[in-house]
């Protein structure tokens, strides 16, 4: 067999779609930081889908649905790409093998469950885990998986099934590059948008299970937990818990991704309020944070279960949150 | 949260993965710092794992009883449940749930074991057994 490496270089994010975005832009010549990248790319929200179920468990999402930022940065800073799924798995292969043949890295969804180079106490059912393949030694492919410190390798077989497995955003082989990479990227209108954007979705969502309504549902939820239930409840409380820490968000469920964007953002823009908005975010982030220990502990009972007091940490999170996206749509235009 | 509060606490479950996360330089800028884990991700990661076990647990005495089929054994110990496997395999969730039922399973023809024995990453007869111990 071939052996086939190309020079990449790979680079921990905290999050694997904006991260893999960051990284073959990087490949492109054009440096943008995976902080731009999410917040360009509008990967912030709060979400909360009960009639998803995820084990059992509602879906409570702190970002937007896959793709969605690959798409928000081909739409903003005109970066065209290239999507490719398969009816087959031969074909998948095959094209794959073909771009590296060719030279090229290319972006690939896959599950994380069945992925052997993750600890095996972290392997969950989702789909839409994105990684950088760069290269194939015999059977082996070389993989810039950005959660990871370091690349990892992954047989054949293994990554296949990955990328081919069936369900719920199952991946259908999805392969994606950049196939034009404007010379000079427009940030300043992109971050304007992207700003609005997000603001909008959090402020005035039509539906109130979206934005910081969704947070606020939530808490007046927590508060109404059945106390005979606690078990249960529990289950739900870790639930929440994981997904804010667990599924590589940076901290705080993005928060502190979308805060490092924003600093980003003001020295970008020359807009020095936005540093100070930064600030502003990073402390609701690190009451999610405080959150998450509390719920946690009571989850193991190291803390007294009251959801009262949950509920009310959450509804200050939301207050914050609002402040926070309004003051970036009165000040950013 | 500041770089000097990014907690190191270290997750066995990670096996020495560190994670990326973002917190505040002594000049308030924002930079990637690895994290070896958390307390509260420790509590809820087990959490989980510990509830899985749990059910493939009940799922194998029930088995064993002959009160269900190795299907849901198979199906629990994947981490997966009703809805996620009848994803994985194209089928209503009615049919997973009647598939759980041992008579049922039995009477499958090998067409649809292999669909579940593909989903869940087994060979025929490693879907029809479980084992004895836990």
């Amino acid at each position: 067999m071939t052996g086939l490496d190309i020079a990449f270089d790979h680079q921990q994010s905290a999050h694997c779609e904006s991260g893999v975005v960051s990284g073959l832009l990087r490949e492109c010549g054009t440096a943008l930081s995976e902080a731009m990248v999410f917040g360009i790319g509008s990967g912030l929200t709060f979400a909360y889908l009960p009639f998803i179920s995820l084990g059992g468990q509602p879906l409570i999402s702190y970002r937007m649905p896959p793709r969605s930022i690959v798409r928000g940065i081909s739409k903003r800073l005109g970066v065209r790409m290239r999507y490719q799924t398969f009816g087959s798995v031969d074909a998948g292969t095959r094209a794959l093998d073909d771009h590296l043949a060719a030279g090229r890295i290319v972006g690939v969804q896959t599950s994380v469950f069945w992925l052997p180079y993750f600890p095996p106490d972290m392997r969950f059912h989702f789909n839409a885990h994105n990684l950088i393949v760069y290269g194939k030694r015999g059977n082996t492919y070389l993989i810039s998986d950005p959660v990871f410190e370091h690349p990892v390798d992954c047989d054949a077989e293994s990554l296949a099934r990955a990328r081919f497995v069936k369900g719920a955003l199952a991946p259908h082989g999805l392969l994606y590059y950049p196939t034009h990479v404007p010379a000079r990227l427009a940030l300043v209108p992109a971050i304007r948008q992207a700003i609005r954007f997000t603001t909008g979705m959090m402020l005035h969502s039509p539906i109130p299970l979206i934005g910081v309504r969704g947070i606020r549902l939530v808490a007046r939820k927590i508060r109404r937990l059945d106390v005979r239930q606690h078990d249960r409840n529990k289950l739900l409380l870790g639930h929440i818990v994981r997904m804010q820490e667990e599924i590589g968000t940076g901290g705080a469920g993005f928060r502190f991704l979308y805060a490092a964007f924003l600093q980003e953002a003001a020295q970008v823009t020359g807009q020095q309020v936005l540093s100070d908005i930064a600030g502003q975010l990073t402390a609701a982030g690190d009451e999610w944070r405080q959150f998450a220990l509390l719920c946690a502990r009571m989850c193991k009972d190291r803390e007294a279960i009251d959801y009262e007091r949950l509920s009310d940490i959450m509804l200050g999170i939301a207050d914050r949150e609002r402040a926070v996206y309004r003051r970036l749509r009165r000040d950013v235009r | 949260m500041k770089t000097t509060d990014v907690p190191q606490y270290a997750v066995k479950a990670y096996m020495g993965l560190g994670k990326a996360l973002y917190a505040l330089d002594d000049a308030g800028n924002y930079t990637l710092v690895r994290s070896a884990g958390w307390e509260a991700e420790e509590i809820v990661l087990s959490q989980a794992v510990v509830e899985c076990e749990r059910l493939t647990e009940i799922a194998r005495v029930r088995v064993a009883n002959g009160e269900s089929s190795p299907l849901e054994y198979h199906m629990y110990r994947n981490r997966m449940d009703v809805v996620v496997l009848a994803q994985s395999t194209r089928l209503f969730r009615w049919q997973v749930r009647r598939h759980l039922r041992p008579k049922p399973f039995a009477g499958l023809p090998t067409r649809t074991r292999k669909r579940y024995a593909d989903a869940l990453g087994l060979s025929l007869e490693e879907l029809c057994t479980v084992p004895v111990d836990p």
